[in-house]
């Protein structure tokens, strides 16, 4: 087990780097305590497959450095490196018993047979494999391999990290449910460092103590679920976060007050902005509700999401969602909707204002 | 445009995969298939498409018997959860090749495909060729070429299933308002509930071969027949709890009881079972008529808004789906609370009685 830092890590696919934009990971600084969960959380092109690669060591960074603990690992091979990888699809031996899959990476080792007996009996039992173990693994559902795929990343008791790649993608439902609170009560059990790389916010938000947000090469915030949540950075943070994302609208600042569409706005963080600044405005559709003397606003549209309903209300030209609880009514004409101004917050070119760029 | 399948089903091999089956899907809005993987959701839409012909039974179009007519000869789109385009021609082309084949003259072809393109916000990708958009844009041009040959029935196959969390979300969103606007039979496979739910019209709950239920989907979520249509429809599951009638009352245990009213109060005494959907069960007290239950705690997750919370009971297993962040520590015993009007009745072998666990609706 180990502490990961990544020090001024950059990367380039190309020979010779210019620009900023030639840079497929721009620039991150990032310390992963040992034992903690760890999400790294953004859309398909955003950097962090060519990130678990430089971890993982299949890449070695254009610059910067990769640290376990005290030992510099950036020019190691990834046999070296004692990390186990869990991927989309299950990597399972389909000749194989179930046993001999989760013995493989001990024996591959050179493990001991007794210790291999012992260990895959403990593994087994965690995953629920143990009435399974002599059955070949060709015959299982696709969660049972998954499950084989996790119980072998976690066997060896000599990994720094376990590191999973979108391992619930091809899952059904109603099985991810199970396999996501089974995660959760392994690292409860073992407290090895995982990190869990998704571009399914509900699955980085419940599995991990602290989520890294990537987008465009760029790491734009890093914290816990409730704080993505309810001080999202970026609006790129508030839109992705979150379903239906947060309510990002154009706004203005003059002498301190703040205007969308004309009607003066309460936001969490007054603060004047430096010309040519962009101002917008966010606010989560949790907090926004019907109000008799609010922004005036068609509703365009209601769907039924079961535990509430998601109400597309359009106001001067924009869209604001809502979320109505099952049992409040959702007013037939003259709409008006009103913020929660603690959970309202003003953006300036993207980012929160007053608190800078950057992480 | 009405689909119908009548008393169809499909055996392989001696394997029965489509049980027998008769069906009226919804001319209009989305007909979804929903249920697990090897539900038998692409089965049922290969016999639809007349991909596979059905062992018994009889399809039926617009009055028509089309048991047997092969797919090239009825008007029909599909849409997978691959991304299938030409490689090689660029957006425009591949929008416009059905209409190519049909023969459409070059001036209405190049009306409708750009018409098509606005729909689906591809107007400004037209020369652009596959590989050089996202994974959305590369669906929505499947989409567009489903749509633009005015197909009278179009099978959506798990079209999202392959994108990003976002593109899902924002496609989900405008999918129904690209079929909203002529009478046509929409088919749409999905595995999971929120995606049926918010696409709205009507599902069919399949599970192992079986159709469950039909309805219109809002109603199929809120009054299922049966404790499995419930449990297809359900994410996280349902809750499905034993309890006893005895008397005015019902009861999980000794502690945890609450009246029975209106028509449940007329019940025999015995065993029945209750379904609660997660996020009718809380940490927090939700009034004056909820119901505690002591929960010994197994897994807690926190999402930033909400927190969902697994624990025992007795010998069953409870989800709790609740507003704003709880943190119980794994181990604990807490105590949970539920409405039993929120609570769905059924008999023992699972179908529905009545309304609510209390009496009246749900």
């Amino acid at each position: 087990m180990a502490r990961i830092t990544l020090d001024n890590l950059r990367h380039s696919y190309m020979r010779a780097p210019k620009s900023r934009d030639d840079y497929a990971l721009k620039q991150l600084d990032v310390a992963w305590e040992d034992g903690g969960a760890y999400a790294l959380l953004g859309p398909s092109g955003c950097g962090k497959t060519t990130l678990l690669n430089i971890i993982s060591g299949l890449l070695r960074p254009s610059e910067g450095r990769v640290w376990f603990d005290d030992d510099d690992v950036t020019d190691l091979p990834p046999d070296a490196r004692h990390i186990a990888q869990v991927f989309q699809f299950p990597v399972v031996y389909d000749t194989m018993t179930v046993f001999d899959n989760l013995a493989f990476p001990l024996r591959n080792r050179g493990v001991n047979e007794t210790v291999v007996k012992s260990r895959v009996q403990e593994i087994a039992e965690m995953t629920d494999l143990t009435a399974m173990l002599n059955q070949r693994a060709s015959g299982l559902t696709a969660d049972g391999k998954q499950k084989i795929s996790l119980g072998r990343g976690l066997v060896r008791e000599d990994v720094n990290v376990i590191m999973f790649d979108e391992p619930l993608t091809v899952i059904d439902p109603h099985l991810k449910w199970q396999l996501r609170s089974k995660l959760k009560e392994l690292h409860h059990r073992i407290q090895t460092t995982m990190i869990y790389v998704t571009h399914d916010q509900t699955e980085a938000l419940t599995f991990a103590d602290q989520v890294v947000v990537m987008h465009d090469g760029e790491v734009v915030q890093i914290g816990t679920p409730v704080e993505l949540f309810e001080r999202p950075k970026h609006t790129f943070v508030g839109h992705f976060i979150g379903s239906p994302g947060m309510n990002v609208l154009p706004a203005s600042v003059a002498n301190g007050a703040i205007h969308f569409a004309g009607i003066p706005v309460d936001v969490d963080n007054p603060v004047d902005l430096t010309a040519g600044q962009t101002a917008e405005i966010g606010v989560r559709p949790e907090f926004v509700r019907f109000s008799d003397d609010g922004i005036a606003v068609e509703i365009n549209k209601v769907s039924d999401a079961g535990r509430y309903r998601v109400v597309s209300a359009i106001a001067d030209g924009h869209r604001i969602n809502l979320l109505i609880g099952e049992d409040q009514d959702i007013p037939a004409a003259g709409a008006r909707v009103a913020f929660d101004a603690t959970q309202t917050r003003l953006y300036a070119d993207g980012w929160l204002a007053g608190e800078g760029a950057g992480q | 445009m009405k689909l119908e399948l009548k008393n169809v089903s499909l055996t392989v091999g001696g394997e029965t995969h489509i049980y027998p089956t008769s069906l009226r899907l919804a001319d209009s809005g989305f007909n979804t298939l929903l249920g697990t993987t090897l539900s038998g959701k692409t089965t049922l839409m290969q016999l639809m498409a007349g991909l596979i012909k059905p062992t018994e039974g009889e399809i039926w179009f617009n009055d028509r018997d089309v048991t047997g007519v092969p797919v090239q000869k009825r008007n029909i789109s599909m849409v997978y959860q691959q991304f299938i385009n030409y490689p090689n021609l660029t957006v425009y082309e591949n929008i416009a090749s059905p209409l190519r084949v049909a023969r459409v003259t070059r001036s209405e072809i190049d009306t409708r495909v750009r018409q098509m393109a606005d729909l689906m916000k591809l107007g400004p990708m037209l020369q652009r060729k596959p590989a050089e958009l996202s994974g959305g844009q590369q669906q929505r041009t499947a989409i567009a070429r489903a749509l633009v040959k005015d197909a009278d029935l179009v099978l959506l196959d798990e079209p999202l299933a392959n994108l990003d969390f976002k593109l899902r979300e924002e496609l989900r969103d405008e999918l129904p308002r690209m079929f909203a606007d002529r009478h046509r039979t929409v088919v749409y496979a999905t595995t999971e509930p929120s995606e049926a739910l918010l696409l709205g019209g009507h599902t069919v709950a399949l599970h192992e071969g079986h159709i469950v239920e039909f309805g219109p989907t809002s109603h199929l979520y809120r009054n299922p027949a049966t404790l499995l249509a419930a449990k297809v429809f359900s994410e996280p599951p349902i809750n499905a709890i034993p309890v006893t009638k005895h008397g005015a009352r019902f009861a999980i245990d000794e502690a945890s009881t609450w009246d029975a009213h209106d028509d449940a109060a007329a019940l025999a005494d015995g065993p029945y079972v209750i379904g609660l959907r997660p996020h009718h069960v809380s940490p927090i007290a939700n009034g004056p008529s909820s119901v505690a239950i002591d929960g010994h705690v197994l897994i807690t997750e926190l999402s930033g808004s909400e927190s969902v919370v697994h624990f025992s009971r007795a010998e069953e297993t409870w989800i709790s789906q609740s507003h704003g962040i709880h943190a119980i520590e794994v181990g604990e015993t807490a105590k949970f609370y539920f409405d039993p009007s929120n609570a769905l009745l059924f008999s023992p072998s699972g179908e529905r009685i009545g309304g609510s666990a209390t009496g009246g609706d749900a």
